[in-house]
């Protein structure tokens, strides 16, 4: 590739705008332009440089602005269809058939449509996650593109800068010193500019002064936090990173929790307390009887001893103990669990009483423990009940057998043989509720309900995150860059002392023209220097200001 | 020249490894939106459930190495975990002296339910419960039946969910079977 060798002598690659050296214009364009283009100090972006082998090409493709612009866009286009209808994620059905009709059900043909097309389930299909792989490419390939170049032209600026670079600045200013002794103005220059917070150097009758280059970095430090960003949600992908998994527990019961291995979570109690006050008028309006006051779920948990496996639960020590409440999770090792939701007055225990039919006389009480059944009931010497079957969730019989469509106890059912001192040969009866049948044809006892005893289920989220304090820091780093590009500017003003004793200046900044001309007002008047001007047309000028290069 | 080259391959690395981190995104999100799957030809994990009959044996999954582990997750309530139980308790009988072991695992039901199911279907072969469901979540067990083969290696050779055939079964049972001396 060929180099732009300046009339100064300096070698420049080829694209380059501005001699990196003399800050002589290069270009047609440049020469003839009243008022130079600083993007990027006129250094030349990498991707304009080169343009041969396919790596150049993919790499031009992401460096391209209109290219990034055109991703962010998509990504946003298809990041918002997903919020139309709920995603799948959200609506409590299992199987693929459950989620279409839900879809087809709630909101029409156009659900329908929406499930079909995949868009109930978008931010985890692989043509969104393309979509923002590539705008995270075009991220970090456009900084590198155009951050370096940036960052050396910046830190190898020439104090002394070429008259047809000064002159094609914005703001210039040429001319005899209005006062005093012109051999000490520059000397003043730099003790006014020192006092604006300015970093002056000096080359032999050249002064340059600058103030806020660091600023110059803001958008790349926030694309730094944007990629952090980024990376911290893949992270998410990594097993053990993310979990997020819910179960249910009911009182009294122990279960192993869902991604989080070795670990067992026993459930105590679940408390729900209501507001125990009169209905408000506003209550009313709303229809709303009652108000909970909390939902507590008063939770153990316990870890396997190292060596365990699946399963073995006889050797548990106990980690902690704690009542969850909402927003108050039980928290271990990262891991959170949260009060999420219940279930009220499941069946536990029912008891009966073993009735005589004609007398009503009862010979005696039978409590069947759900969570535990027995075989057998004795309740003297002669007489006892045995069970013969239990079907938690009673629905129907099939070839003469009771069937259970789930393993709660919403139907239960039972077959007893109630053996008694007048029927010692025993009497079947199919006890289920509001429902009783005898096999055998009339039965001189009956195992009538008495009562039920109920507990509750608490639904607990297990919840752990490891990438957030990664996501927070992307989140600073972003904003840091925002504000460091967005409130700070980067100022120069060039000083030249003709060999005749006249000064020549320019100045420049990436935005705030109103803020550097506050600068140069002060400096003007106490180093008696020529009236400055501002060349730019007004139009132009809003535009420009607005352009700037505060993005890139 | 050198510094062209150098940077040529400076972007090639760039690209190719943001491409990576794409590809790698994409496709784990698509294979696994769980935490951990269980997969073919992983390690099978391992875990300890006491026998329903004898409460003082207890069934280890690394004590049947050498074995194959015909895996059966059910529930008395699932219609189709019951028509297959037959079946695999008539294979399981022929294919247990040939170092085939069958294990089925009721998940967190009462005792008494699981025996008197087993009672009146009049299968015969090694079963437990697990009553935390601990053994579940460590196979991500999720539709009943799922039926897991474990070689003898300690292998899984194959997730079956759904009704087996007595024909899929003997099968089953067949691929796992240890080479004999």
């Amino acid at each position: 590739m060929e180099k732009i060798i300046c009339v100064c002598g300096h070698e420049n690659p080829a694209g380059t705008k501005l001699c990196g050296k003399c800050g002589r214009p290069l270009t047609e364009e440049a020469k003839t332009s009243k008022i130079l283009d600083m993007k990027y100090d006129g250094a030349a972006i990498r991707s304009k440089t080169r343009n041969k082998s396919i790596v150049d090409k993919i790499w031009n493709f992401f460096s391209s602005v209109k290219v990034g612009i055109t991703l962010i866009i998509i990504n946003l286009v298809a990041a918002s269809i997903g919020t139309i209808f709920p995603q799948e994620f959200y609506i409590s059905v299992s199987t693929e058939a459950q989620k279409a009709e839900y879809y087809e059900q709630n909101y029409g043909s156009l659900g329908k449509l929406y499930y079909e097309l995949g868009l109930s389930d978008v931010y985890s299909s692989w043509w969104f996650q393309i979509l923002v792989g590539m705008l995270a490419i075009s991220i970090i390939v456009a900084s590198i593109d155009r951050g370096i170049p940036l960052h050396k032209s910046l830190k190898n600026q020439r104090v002394k800068r070429h008259a047809s670079f000064m002159k094609r600045q914005r703001i210039i200013s040429e001319g005899a010193i209005t006062d005093g002794d012109s051999a000490k103005t520059l000397n003043i220059v730099e003790e006014n500019m020192k006092k604006l917070k300015y970093k002056v150097r000096r080359d032999g009758n050249a002064l340059l002064a600058e103030r806020g280059r660091f600023s110059r970095y803001g958008p790349y430090i926030n694309h730094v936090g944007l990629i952090t960003f980024l990376a911290a949600v893949m992270l998410r992908l990594v097993p053990g990173f993310y979990v997020d998994e819910s179960m249910w527990v009911r009182e009294g019961e122990m279960r192993a929790v869902p991604g989080m291995e070795g670990y067992f979570i026993e459930n105590e109690k679940f408390i729900l307390e209501l507001h125990d006050n009169e209905t408000t008028e506003n209550q009313e309006l709303q229809g709303v009887n009652v108000v909970a006051k909390n939902y507590q779920t008063n939770a153990k948990l316990y870890k396997q001893t190292e060596d365990s496996v699946a399963g073995k639960a006889d050797n548990l020590e106990l980690v902690k103990e704690y009542e969850i409440r909402v927003n108050h999770p039980l928290q271990h090792d990262g891991y959170s669990f949260y009060q999420m939701d219940f279930r009220l007055n499941e069946i536990k225990t029912m008891n009966f009483e073993l009735t005589n039919k004609e007398s009503g006389e009862s010979l005696g009480a039978v409590s069947v423990d759900l969570t535990n059944p027995q075989d057998e009931y004795v309740i003297d010497e002669q007489t006892k009940v045995q069970l013969l079957g239990y079907y938690p969730d009673f629905s129907g019989f099939e070839d003469g057998e009771p069937q259970t469509a789930t393993p709660t106890p919403n139907n239960p059912a039972f077959i007893f043989k109630m053996t008694t001192p007048e029927k010692p040969e025993g009497e079947v009866s199919f006890v289920a509720i509001q429902q009783t049948i005898e096999p055998n044809g009339d039965n001189a006892h009956k195992m009538e309900f008495q009562s039920v005893e109920t507990r509750n289920m608490s639904g607990l989220t297990v919840h752990k995150d490891s990438s957030i304090p990664m996501l927070a820091i992307g989140g600073a780093i972003f904003m840091i860059g925002v504000a460091i590009g967005s409130y700070w500017n980067h100022r120069r003003i060039w000083v030249e002392q003709l060999e005749d004793g006249t000064i020549r200046l320019a100045a420049h900044t990436n935005k705030n023209w109103f803020g550097i001309k506050k600068d140069l007002d002060s400096l003007t008047e106490s180093a008696h220097l020529p009236q400055y001007i501002d060349q730019s047309d007004d139009g132009e000028d809003e535009e420009k200001e607005k352009e700037g290069d505060s993005t890139l | 020249m050198d510094k062209k080259k150098k940077r040529s391959i400076t972007r090639g690395v760039i690209l190719v490894v943001l491409l990576a981190a794409i590809v790698y995104a994409v496709y784990t999100s698509a294979t696994n939106d769980k935490v951990k799957v269980l997969q073919v030809g992983d390690k099978a994990p391992d875990f300890e459930l006491v026998d329903l009959y004898e409460s003082g044996l207890k069934h280890r999954l690394s004590d049947y190495e050498g074995k194959g582990v015909f895996l059966n997750f059910w529930g008395t309530w699932c219609e189709p975990c019951k028509k297959e139980m037959p079946a695999m308790s008539r294979q399981y009988a022929s294919y247990k002296e040939q170092g085939v072991e069958v294990l089925t695992v009721n998940i967190a039901q009462t005792e008494f339910e699981v025996k008197k199911f087993l009672e009146s279907l009049d299968v015969h072969f090694p079963a437990v419960i697990d009553n935390t469901k601990a053994v579940m979540t460590a196979y991500n067990v999720n539709p009943l039946p799922t039926t897991i083969l474990i070689n003898p290696e300690g292998r899984v050779e194959k997730i079956i969910t759904g009704e087996m055939s007595e024909a899929q079964i003997a099968s089953y049972m067949e691929s796992i079977k240890p080479e004999q001396e």
